[in-house]
């Protein structure tokens, strides 16, 4: 209940923000997509882009809906965010996972927030580093605590850093990022956090992409994943994506999403589709 | 015996390699995928119609003389594309300094450089290959507290 409030809040702050301050100065894509958990980044992976495209001394705000379809769940995500002056960046999520062979849904809310701390992605011989948080509450706890899940709310912790190289492929712009992050949480939370496994782990996150034109982007994305659980087991995650960027103020991705095997379930493959309008 | 004939077409190989390149002017500098002179010249003139509308650089040009910022640009383009010209102006950094450039402003200007390729119709690569020369000038034309800010 607590949390609604605190969503509706964030919500509506967001969008009342005057949109005289919000045309967004930084360079069409830059702004990235929003991953599953409400932050700048591709689709699996969380990026070292600020959400947005306001540069030095402006707002940008932004909302985001995600569908991913697999073999034997759904996950839906919504959210949004707003940055300020390419340095800061808030964030908020709500997933809702429908597990088909339990004919249940399992949801969660992730409260993100991410801060630049040097360098630009495009003009800085040094990598854009970017230091991010993101809090998560689970709203329905029957099933992981089942499944042997410790907690309801845990915090991961992540390093991202990122950098784009012009002309670097065929002359096409080429994008780099890597993201170390420290987390508790099993399935990104939507089981809960910690286990009889382990309470925490660090986990390597990548993400490639080419640029096809300024507004198209080809590329992979992969994400390691703790193992906490012993009832079930966790598996990293890949995609491959095409992520379009027509304007300043819409995105669209388009993915195969490859999930491996979540809990007990191989093989949960299929489609990831993104949308998502920037202001 | 087998490795000296191996060596001697190696060597004659690599020597016809190299005296080819440097006999024929053959391979293209970016100057020339931009369209040489007349695409260069064009390009500058798209980019300055551009920047003449943006209300979020227009003020920093406020004391300049444009016909000699259009003669100069088209002079440091032609130099850094591998034109052959030799840029007579100030440094990037003198030419810069006390403007009070902010990334957003610079954002902006590498936008309206952009949309200025397209209006020119450069091909992506030539407009990625230009973007990459021109994107360390960030640390000189920002102001000098932004830049170091971001180092």
């Amino acid at each position: 209940m607590r949390s609604d409030r605190v969503w509706w809040l964030f919500c509506l702050v967001t969008l009342a923000l005057p949109g005289t301050a919000l045309a967004g100065s930084k360079i069409t894509a830059t702004g990235g997509a929003r991953n599953v958990e409400g932050s700048a980044g591709g689709g699996l992976v969380p990026w070292s882009l600020m959400a947005g495209y306001g540069s030095s001394g402006e707002w940008s705000a932004s909302a985001f809906v995600t569908r991913v379809t697999v073999d034997d769940y759904q996950l839906d995500v919504f959210g949004v965010s707003t940055g300020w002056g390419d340095r800061v960046e808030l964030s908020i999520a709500r997933q809702t996972l429908d597990v088909e062979p339990l004919n249940t849904e399992v949801r969660q809310d992730v409260f993100g927030a991410k801060v630049r701390l040097f360098g630009e992605l495009l003009y800085t011989a040094a990598p854009q580093v970017s230091l991010g948080f993101a809090h998560k509450r689970q709203r329905d706890f029957a099933l992981p605590a089942a499944l042997g899940a410790r907690r309801d709310s845990g915090t991961d912790l992540y390093l991202s850093a990122s950098k784009l190289w012009f002309a670097a492929l065929a002359d096409r712009n080429l994008y780099l990022n890597g993201t170390l992050r420290y987390t508790e949480a099993n399935e990104t939370g939507l089981l809960g956090f910690g286990g009889p496994d382990g309470n925490g782990s660090l986990v390597l996150e990548a993400a490639v992409g080419l640029f096809l034109t300024d507004r198209l982007m080809l590329g992979y994305e992969y994400r390691q994943k703790p193992d906490h659980l012993s009832t079930i087991r966790e598996r990293d995650w890949q995609n491959l994506f095409l992520a379009w960027f027509p304007s300043h103020h819409l995105s669209l991705v388009a993915a195969y999403a490859d999930l491996d095997e979540v809990a007990n379930r191989p093989d949960q493959t299929g489609a990831y589709l993104s949308l998502q309008l920037d202001l | 015996m087998l490795r000296k004939t191996t060596t001697f077409l190696l060597a004659t190989a690599l020597t016809l390699l190299l005296t080819g390149c440097a006999g024929r002017s053959a391979v293209p500098t970016l100057y020339d995928d931009l369209g040489g002179s007349d695409g260069v010249t064009a390009l500058v003139d798209a980019f300055i119609d551009r920047l003449a509308v943006d209300p979020v650089v227009i003020d920093t040009f406020a004391n300049t003389d444009m016909l000699e910022f259009r003669r100069l640009a088209i002079q440091h383009m032609c130099e850094i594309s591998d034109g052959g010209c030799h840029y007579e102006g100030r440094n990037m950094r003198d030419a810069h300094a006390g403007l009070g450039i902010d990334p957003r402003q610079f954002n902006a200007m590498v936008n309206n450089l952009m949309r200025a390729m397209d209006d020119v119709a450069v091909p992506q690569g030539a407009q990625n290959r230009l973007l990459g020369r021109l994107a360390p000038l960030y640390h000189d034309v920002l102001d000098v507290k932004e830049a170091g800010d971001d180092a």
